[in-house]
């Protein structure tokens, strides 16, 4: 159900030059699943200076509370009386790796945190532990490789993290790794590392900073997303919201047709594209959207004429997955930005889309009213 | 009974979009409750009788939720590829009927395997709507459907594509209707999006925090040709669950379950399921913990087109739920 009429909503602030540099500086920060200090304190100094009540929970989440300031919108419904109280999640940790045996002359063993497919890592520089120590995925040079190794899969066993015998004593067992790519804008687009979730954090600062007024805004930069959506589920908890958006990033694999001996064979696992907009959520493996979450977000991009496409409904999970479940049951959907070669050393997304997904959320949460769920799941 | 199942099962409701059913268990349950409400996803609450001070706070789930499909791509010649919603087996799909919640329906076609003996995975299949391009196709992405196939009285036998869990949702009804009086404060909870992961089951028996809890869902069976060695077989009674993968039942209701059985002279089975799980986790691990139990209804070929159940353990199992609440429970 939409409101009766169409409401006088602010426009969003726009995505500048100061939101790229932020995304800069969150893109090139390390936070590994569960040390995701680096980004919580770039979080903390943005949204201090702008939010009503700011807390570091337990698992190291940042929890913001920011009250609605404008005119409570008259509604039919006693249920319309009051603002909603309305959570967005974006998960501040990425995936990386973590030492777990030192083999001397600054060699380590290492294991993956998150999703990592070992056949991509090798040769790839690498920042280690807090003080960002240099380091790289060995590989061995293609002259020295013979050709039955060159079919085999590459496992994450016959790798190591090499930092050179002049920094083993800075690298520690323990210690989180991750890729050391620095971000870079490329025309329309931007190439970084942990764009997936950079982007959900950067967009969820903005919102702090120029919340729409018309709701109480509850803020969660989360933890521990990408081992297993753990800070959210805690954050859900604390919060006990009415309705949930996890503001997060999507796989792209929308490279062209290829084609084979058959023909031309259709790309049908694309999952979202490049440039097509914000990409809204029906299903995933973790959340069924709330259709009435999916139909607003729709509507709010048809009336604005904002881009969108849907994600192709299957695998994966965001912050979504645990905050739907928590208490009495939470409305929730995702809206993600599209990325492409996420989970890998570099993605690579269009501004314009972070662009459009900052104005539909943004929009979303202007319109969004109690009336919305006068009509059951 | 036979007439409500029928009509249960010939309702759509893949999990998450249990609205057409809810409708339908709402009319039921309404003139017999105290108290009908749902929550943010979708459960439906039928609460009945206050509790005495002999009396509980028992929480009852059968789950509206059958598996089903969304679509996820149409093809330029108007294919629509799917993803599963919750537990389809692809090898029980080709050939198979699908019925879409927007009405569309269509058949379930499978690529040219490379190695026909070891059956096709979901995402060789796909749906033909009887299109001939991606414009004409009757759906479109996201676009939901149930899985297709008429309900067969056998007689003592009953087959139908959703028999899990539309079994249990009609034994809840008819308990609800058949119990003259108890001691105890009854929540008849339909659960939605079980087949996804017990999703509705946690937020419901999150919200009641209740002092007991039994699912009613079906259960595996071993009486089929060179079927799973599993001492549980149709028409034996409906079985009392000691445990599966998602739950150790509580002993103590276990040990009630079957005292009450013997008492009212019900024919019973107990049921040792190596897979699968059901609401009853779900409650057993809520806020501080929850005795729990599940009883079950011995069905054959689960996640099939063809669910086959034994009229007879559906009607005992009825009888022994009704007993069950009548009295104040004895945990031991």
């Amino acid at each position: 159900m939409m409101p009766d009429q169409e409401l006088d909503t602010p426009a969003p602030p726009e995505i500048g030059e100061a939101q790229l540099a932020l995304l800069e500086r969150l893109c090139n920060a390390c936070a590994v699943s569960g040390d995701e200090g680096e980004v919580r304190k770039i979080v903390l100094e943005e949204v201090r200076p702008h939010a009503g009540q700011v807390t570091v929970d337990a698992l190291g989440n940042v929890l913001v509370s920011k009250t609605g300031q404008g005119e409570m919108i008259p509604r039919k419904s006693t249920a319309g009386q009051a603002r909603l109280r309305v959570m967005l999640a974006a998960h501040m940790d990425e995936v990386g790796f973590m030492l777990t045996d030192d083999e001397g002359e600054g060699i380590f063993r290492f294991d993956t945190v998150g999703g990592l497919d070992a056949a991509q890592l090798v040769g790839k520089p690498v920042y280690i532990g807090k003080e960002h120590v240099p380091g790289v995925i060995g590989a061995r040079p293609i002259h020295l490789t013979t050709r039955d190794e060159l079919t085999q899969k590459i496992t994450l066993e016959s790798l190591r993290i090499d930092v050179g015998p002049g920094n083993g004593g800075k690298a520690h067992i323990g210690d989180r790794a991750t890729f050391a790519t620095q971000f870079a804008r490329l025309g329309p687009s931007l190439l970084a590392k942990a764009l997936d979730d950079r982007f959900g954090v950067a967009s969820l600062i903005t919102l702090v900073q120029q919340p729409p007024p018309n709701i109480d805004l509850l803020a969660a930069f989360t933890v521990q997303e990408e081992v297993g959506l753990r800070g959210a589920r805690v954050a859900a908890y604390s919060f006990d919201p009415q309705v949930a958006f996890a503001l997060d990033c999507t796989p792209a694999n929308d490279l062209p047709p290829w084609e084979t001996d058959e023909g031309r064979i259709e790309n049908t696992r694309y999952n979202t594209r490049l440039g097509a907009g914000p990409a809204i959520y029906l299903a995933d493996s973790s959340t069924l959207s709330d259709p009435r979450l999916a139909r607003h977000l729709v509507q709010t991009a048809e009336a604005l004429g904002i881009p969108y496409q849907l994600r192709q409904p299957g695998g994966g999970g965001t912050d979504a997955g645990a905050i739907h479940k928590q208490r009495l049951g939470i409305p929730s959907i995702s809206l993600s930005v599209p990325g492409r070669y996420l989970h890998t050393a570099a993605g690579i997304a269009r501004l314009d889309d972070w662009k459009n997904t900052f104005a539909l959320i943004y929009h979303a949460l202007s319109r969004l009213s109690p009336d919305l769920f006068a009509l059951e799941r | 009974m036979k007439a409500l199942i029928q009509k249960l099962v010939e309702t759509d409701g893949p999990s998450g979009y249990e609205t057409n059913l809810r409708s339908l268990v709402r009319s039921q349950v309404e003139p017999l409750a105290d108290q009908v409400w749902v929550d943010n996803l979708g459960n439906l609450f039928a609460r009945k009788g206050k509790a005495e001070a002999n009396g509980l706070k028992i929480m009852l789930a059968a789950h509206m939720d059958e598996i089903g499909l969304m679509v996820t791509h149409i093809d330029q010649a108007g294919f629509a590829r799917f993803m599963p919603l919750g537990g389809v087996r692809a090898q029980n799909c080709p050939g198979g009927r699908v019925h879409f919640l927007n009405g569309a329906r269509g058949v379930i076609g499978v690529e040219k395997l490379d190695d026909p003996g070891k059956g096709p995975a979901i995402d060789q299949l796909f749906i033909d709507l009887g299109a001939s391009s991606r414009e004409d196709c009757p759906v479109k992405v996201g676009d939901v459907a149930a899985f297709e196939r008429p309900f067969i009285d056998m007689g003592s036998r009953l087959v139908s594509k959703a028999m899990d869990d539309r079994i249990g949702v009609a034994v809840l009804i008819e308990t609800l209707r058949g119990l003259k009086s108890s001691p105890h404060e009854i929540d008849f909870v339909f659960s939605v999006q079980e087949e996804v992961g017990i999703r509705g089951a946690t937020t419901a028996a999150f919200g009641l925090d209740p002092d007991l809890g039994l699912a009613v869902d079906v259960t595996s069976n071993g009486d089929t040709p060179k079927g799973t060695k599993m001492d549980v077989h149709l028409g034996k009674g409906p079985a009392i669950k000691v445990r599966d993968a998602g739950m150790i039942s509580d002993p103590r209701v276990v040990a009630w379950m079957i005292k009450t059985a013997r008492q009212a002279e019900i024919p019973y089975q107990l049921e040792v399921l190596e897979m699968g799980g059901t609401d009853a986790r779900a409650i057993q691990l809520t806020h501080a913990g929850v005795p729990a139990g599940c009883l079950s209804i011995p069905c054959r070929y689960v996640h099939s087109p063809s669910e086959m159940v034994d009229f007879n353990d559906v009607q005992h199992a009825v009888r022994l739920l009704i007993a069950l609440l009548s009295q104040p429970v004895g945990l031991e």
